[in-house]
């Protein structure tokens, strides 16, 4: 009979930890604390206003935007130029769950536009899907909000081009043509986008802050006003428009998401704050460490910042509150953007899976140039920004 | 013997379409063999890109979405 070792050894891991647990010491008591008051705090601020609406967007992206549509300018015989700034751009509508970018990375590189716009989408797919732009722009502010989307676009089609340009004579072995799926739901276009940016337009609307003054107040001071509009534009849009079964399948998708993503956020929330504190407190971590290993704005920092990201693995939408914790305990923002465009491209983990699917030198290739940019661009960004 | 293939990295999704295709093949009560096929390059060797993917002995039947098991009894029973 095999001998079972590994209930025994849990059992006593947890055991050691409980004696050991350092309860009554003053860090371990204020990381508890600061834990519990990042996590009441996403709970007031975020949830309502910023994750709920952002759920329904997400959900009516996966029901009624025809994701084939979009493959088509991803398949073999896409025009290549077009298929870069597709790659670029389709991780907003494609890649809402991080579990779905390898297997189209992978599809996109054996049996579609190659291995460029692979590349292109593997890197920019996980860093502006819509949850994640949202989020990031309202909990760490819009300037890094959008530096972040703009930077994945622009340095995905940069690294792809590299990839292509060092690797695209190697012959790839080109699987089977693409399974046809079966025609999206015939809306037209312009129904969806106008339905889409309603939401959005609410969702904005609810979350400006005030700010600089002038235009930025004018517009605070009517943002209910504007919000309600929105809403019941997407009311009357949904009456109009959309059928019963189209609605339920919407809602269903957006609960499907809320279940999958809200969990997994909230451990984050959790954890971050333990180990870094809410902004203004100090979690287990010491504020001071956390300064000189990525404060200001130097080379080292941003690199570091970029090693770091690109190692770590982020749950879905959870590097935005590891974030937070590190901005407030003394990260500059050059680094902060390096972490966010090199953290959830790429891990440990999803290296595995993107090696055995193009081998161990492109990936390390891939892998440094990532870094590389995310490093450069974290500079630069902090030159003008931090 | 029917070999049900769900195809999927082993996401929540996929989890949720092998159930849907297990409660659908018991309602339509015939002989099956579920199969859980979580390797990349296989899933794209089956030339699917969009997970979770149901295939059917070998032939790819959906793609890139959660059908109901109600919609999979449909399926399997234009197999038969």
């Amino acid at each position: 009979m095999k001998f079972e070792w590994k209930r025994p050894a849990i059992i006593l891991a947890v055991f050691l930890a409980a004696y050991f647990l350092p309860v009554g010491q003053a860090r371990f008591d204020g990381a508890i604390g600061e834990a519990l008051r990042l996590l009441r705090g996403y709970a007031r601020q975020h949830v309502l206003l910023c994750l709920v609406p952002a759920f329904f967007i997400a959900g009516a992206i996966a029901v009624f935007v025809g994701q084939a549509s979009v493959m088509r300018y991803l398949g073999a015989r896409a025009n290549k130029v077009l298929a870069y700034g597709v790659a670029s751009v389709s991780g907003s509508i494609l890649a809402v769950c991080s579990c779905t970018v390898l297997p189209l990375f992978s599809g996109i590189y054996r049996m579609g536009a190659g291995l460029g716009p692979a590349t292109a989408f593997l890197y920019s797919g996980p860093a502006i899907n819509v949850l994640a732009i949202i989020l990031t722009a309202t909990v760490i502010g819009p300037t890094l909000g959008v530096a972040r989307a703009a930077g994945a676009i622009v340095f995905s089609i940069v690294i792809g081009l590299i990839m292509q340009l060092v690797f695209g004579k190697q012959d790839r072995e080109i699987a089977p043509a693409a399974v046809e799926s079966e025609a999206p739901p015939a809306k037209p276009l312009w129904k969806n986008a106008l339905f889409l940016l309603s939401m959005v337009g609410f969702l904005v609307a609810a979350n400006w802050s005030g700010g600089a003054g002038g235009l930025w107040a004018a517009v605070h001071s009517v943002r209910w006003v504007i919000a309600g509009l929105c809403v019941v534009a997407t009311a009357a849009m949904l009456a109009r428009w959309f059928s019963r079964g189209e609605l339920l399948e919407w809602c269903g998708s957006t609960w499907a998401f809320a279940g999958q993503i809200l969990p997994l956020l909230f451990a984050g929330v959790l954890v971050a704050g333990f180990m870094l504190g809410a902004p203004g407190g100090e979690g287990l971590i010491p504020a001071r460490w956390v300064e000189q290993a990525v404060g200001g704005n130097s080379l080292r920092a941003n690199f570091f910042a970029a090693l770091a990201g690109a190692l770590m693995y982020f749950a879905t939408l959870t590097e935005v509150p590891i974030l937070q914790g590190l901005l407030g305990a003394g990260m500059g923002k050059g680094p902060a953007l390096a972490m966010l465009l090199a953290g959830p491209a790429i891990s440990l983990p999803n290296m595995l899976v993107i090696r055995s699917v193009m081998g161990t030198k492109k990936t390390l290739v891939y892998v440094v140039l990532v870094v590389v940019m995310a490093t450069a661009s974290g500079t630069i960004f902090g030159m003008f920004f931090g | 013997m029917m070999k049900i293939q769900i195809l999927g990295t082993g996401c929540p999704k996929c989890e949720k379409l092998a159930a849907n295709a297990e409660a659908a093949a018991k309602t339509a009560g015939i002989d099956y063999e579920l199969v859980k096929v979580t390797d990349i390059n296989e899933i794209t060797a089956f030339g699917v890109m969009m997970t979770p993917a149901l295939a059917i002995d070998g032939e790819v039947k959906l793609s890139g979405r959660v059908p109901s098991s109600s919609e999979i009894v449909k399926i399997l029973a234009s197999f038969d």
